[in-house]
């Protein structure tokens, strides 16, 4: 998918000042993460799961390939088929060929965010293949033609009134001036539209979760029941994921579902888990005629063995955005490309390369939050710190605040000269800031200043006064050396 | 008491902030602990810990400043800063810093043994309970970043507050939330620092508390900013002056607005 990464200050500045967007992100506080934490309050053993699915991944990451093989040859084994795509062009393609071979028209999908990262749906139109988004938010956003701007709650940045607006716009056929003030009324009339849809799907596409190696299945874990129509009615079932979803047992599924829902929703457990295990057998009641797994690598694999290999980890719970304060000012899209909030930040600059995200990585306080939330305790601050790292070594950031920071290292490895020019600089401040009533312009802190006044220093530095007081003998009885 | 059980030898890291914005608190860092029996020693060669640079992804420019905070303060007993950024950033990054250098690594990991911010020290290493300080008014606090989530300091301020008389404690909502401050972030991505800025005044003033504290003088100076430039009346200071009744100096930004 195209970035705009590199807008990500301006995209910011506008978000900010979208009343709307503004009202939409207030819902996180008391919404995601009040439920997210009653949740967690009442599971006792919760962090000892996230150690848990911590070891679990770090396991997984050591011996990825083993897992993968042994993944492949339970699909194959199931008759399934494996699709392996080190690039996203690799991916598309196979996608498409899928599809072409039998002659589908429309395709059917549940959410992924790995389809996003395809520009799958553009990329199946323009070669005359329809694609129909069946989880409610992605539906709204398709209609809408925009992207998600969060990996669980896609349209989190709309109101209500937003969709009811849009559904009047699209559902054409409909009285326009029909009631959509109640959540249900919306979500019903979505149902009626995509009903016919579900039925005349050629090919359904899906994410996945999950992938078992032991038993060669993917999972999925939603809440709408339109991935189990998504690929169970249309004679093709695709599933496409990325290389960094295995998980060895079903044993370890059930540490990450207990981890999941509870940290993405609040909720302990999500209304349907499912598991696709190969195409229809012949006692089946339903499933598909083919099962076929694309797995996209696209640019994952170099994280293996890196200082940032963590990233891999994440399991797409959304509750580092969820918590996140630069997220929840700014909202998912400002971004500029799939992965929006910290693990977006720690994860892009991997994929599309730090040169075109380089804005995204210094988008953060390094409060901790995202970290003392996320599920798989991905240290997202120090790998943030290291793309900055990166950047500093590649020359990325400004001329000014690198010779910034080699100019404020050369003098304060030098005590006796950055005492006195400090000693210096906090009795100018003083001075001027007495004359002025206070501090409301600062060269080179228009940032700070703009928004907000810079306090007065109280005079002579700490330095300056233990310097005194250890000459006059007053020394507070505290050795000056 | 005997030569043999000298009293607790505590080095003060007063933090670049504190040195230049307000020398008070760390002079009432000193007081609170000689009355917690500490000998507090001030090493001249401290500057600044090196945070600015490491953050932003100066290694070289961080590495230089975290050697000279180590060989100046590792002879010491203990290191005490008011200030859970500086401490957490010699106690958590310090050793990831040199993470590749096995002499350093060592010695950092060393010194981040010993160093403490100022409230968890009291508490946690003394086992001071209760204080003599008297404050007049109520107080709310603002739980700093790194403090909180790098050394889990959260109960001891509080405890300590609690044995303040005339103080009492009125809890914001949204009390962990990051103010927006960040170092360099403020400036770098003013709009959205004052988002949140804006949002942790709302619920500051929300609070009905009087004074705002906290245990980070960059926190202080954004929010105390950020106050005086809307008129808010809420004062704002640095728990240890409180702690160490040291509160007829004006509030951060006092009548500045
Ligand atoms: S980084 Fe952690 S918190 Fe964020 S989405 Fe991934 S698993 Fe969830």
């Amino acid at each position: 998918m195209s970035s705009s990464c590199s807008s990500f200050k301006q995209n910011a500045a506008v978000a900010i000042h979208d009343p709307k967007l503004q009202g939409a992100l207030g819902k996180l506080g008391d919404g995601l993460q009040a439920r997210r934490a009653a949740a967690v309050g009442q599971l006792p053993e919760f962090d000892a799961l996230r150690n848990d699915a911590q070891r679990i991944k770090r396991q997984v990451m050591a011996d990825l390939d083993c897992y993968l093989e042994q993944f492949e040859s339970k699909v194959l084994e199931q008759g399934g088929q494996v699709h392996w795509a080190s690039t996203a062009d690799d991916a598309r393609n196979a996608v498409l060929d899928i599809c072409q071979k039998v002659g589908a028209k429309t395709v059917t999908k549940g959410k992924s965010m790995v389809t996003e990262e395809l520009e799958l749906n553009n990329f199946l139109a323009d070669n005359g293949i329809e694609p129909v988004e069946t989880d409610l938010g992605e539906y709204i956003l398709q209609l809408r033609k925009e992207a998600p701007s969060h990996i669980v709650v896609p349209a989190v940045h709309l109101q209500q009134d937003d969709i009811a607006k849009t559904f009047v716009k699209s559902h054409a056929q409909l009285d326009p001036s029909r009631d959509l003030t109640e959540p249900e009324r919306l979500v019903g009339e979505a149902r009626e539209a995509l009903r016919e849809r579900f039925f005349a799907a050629d090919v359904g596409i899906t994410g996945a979760n999950y992938m078992v190696a032991e038993t060669g299945s993917t999972v999925i874990v939603t809440n709408e029941g339109n991935g189990d129509l998504t690929q169970t009615l249309p004679k093709v079932h695709v599933v496409v994921t990325t290389i960094e979803r295995v998980i060895p047992t079903l044993e370890d599924l059930s540490t990450f579902l207990r981890l999941l829902p509870r940290s993405a929703t609040g909720q302990e457990a999500t209304a349907y888990v499912t598991l696709s295990s190969g195409p229809k057998r012949e006692d089946d009641w339903h499933g598909p005629q083919e099962f076929h797994v694309v797995i996209l690598d696209g640019g994952r694999s170099e994280l293996l063995g890196s200082e940032n290999q963590d990233v891999l980890n994440c399991i797409r719970c959304g509750a580092c955005m969820n918590h996140c304060p630069v997220y929840g000012a700014v909202g998912g899209h400002a971004y500029g490309w799939v992965y929006p909030g910290p693990i977006g930040s720690a994860l892009t600059p991997a994929l599309i390369g730090v040169e075109k995200s380089s804005a995204l990585p210094n988008a953060s306080t390094f409060c901790g939050r995202c970290v003392e939330v996320c599920p798989v305790k991905i240290p997202l601050t120090d790998i943030m710190r290291r793309w900055r790292v990166e950047e500093q070594t590649k020359k990325l950031t400004s001329p000014f605040q690198r010779a910034g920071l080699s100019a404020w290292a050369w003098l304060a490895t030098r005590p006796g000269l950055y005492q006195a020019l400090t000693g210096l600089t906090a009795w100018g401040m003083k001075v001027v800031g007495r004359r002025r009533g206070g501090l409301t312009r600062l060269p080179f802190a228009s940032g700070w200043t703009q928004y907000r006044n810079f306090p007065t220093p109280e005079g002579k530095t700490f330095h300056a006064q233990m310097k005194q007081k250890a000459k006059t003998k007053a020394n507070l009885g505290v050795r000056y050396e | 008491m005997t030569e043999t059980t000298s009293s607790i030898q505590v080095a003060l890291y007063v933090t670049c902030l504190v040195d230049v914005m307000r020398p008070s608190v760390g002079f009432a860092a000193i007081k609170l602990l000689q009355n917690a029996g500490c000998d507090v020693i001030v090493p001249k060669q401290q500057t600044c810990c090196g945070q600015p640079g490491y953050n932003s992804g100066d290694e070289v420019a961080a590495k230089a400043l975290a050697q000279q905070v180590i060989e100046t303060f590792e002879s010491y007993d203990y290191v005490v800063a008011p200030s859970g950024s500086c401490a957490g950033m010699i106690k958590d990054h310090y050793p990831k810093l040199f993470s590749k250098d096995a002499e350093w690594h060592s010695r950092a990991l060393a010194l981040a043994k010993n160093t403490h911010e100022l409230t968890s020290f009291l508490v946690d290493e003394l086992g001071v309970q209760t204080l003599d300080a008297h404050f007049e008014g109520s107080v709310c606090y603002h739980d700093s970043c790194a403090g909180l989530r790098e050394l889990n300091v959260k109960a001891q301020p509080r405890q300590l507050l609690s044995s303040v008389k005339g103080l009492s404690l009125q809890e914001m909502k949204g009390e962990e939330e990051c103010c927006g401050f960040g170092g360099l972030f403020c400036v770098k991505y003013s709009d959205i620092s004052n988002t949140m800025v804006s949002r942790k005044l709302d619920n500051i003033e929300r609070s009905g508390a009087d004074t705002l504290l906290a245990g980070d003088l960059g926190c202080l100076l954004n929010m105390a900013g950020k106050m005086t430039r809307e008129g808010s009346t809420v004062k704002a200071r640095h728990v240890a002056e409180v702690l160490a009744g040291m509160t007829d100096l004006p509030a951060i930004g006092e009548g500045e607005g």
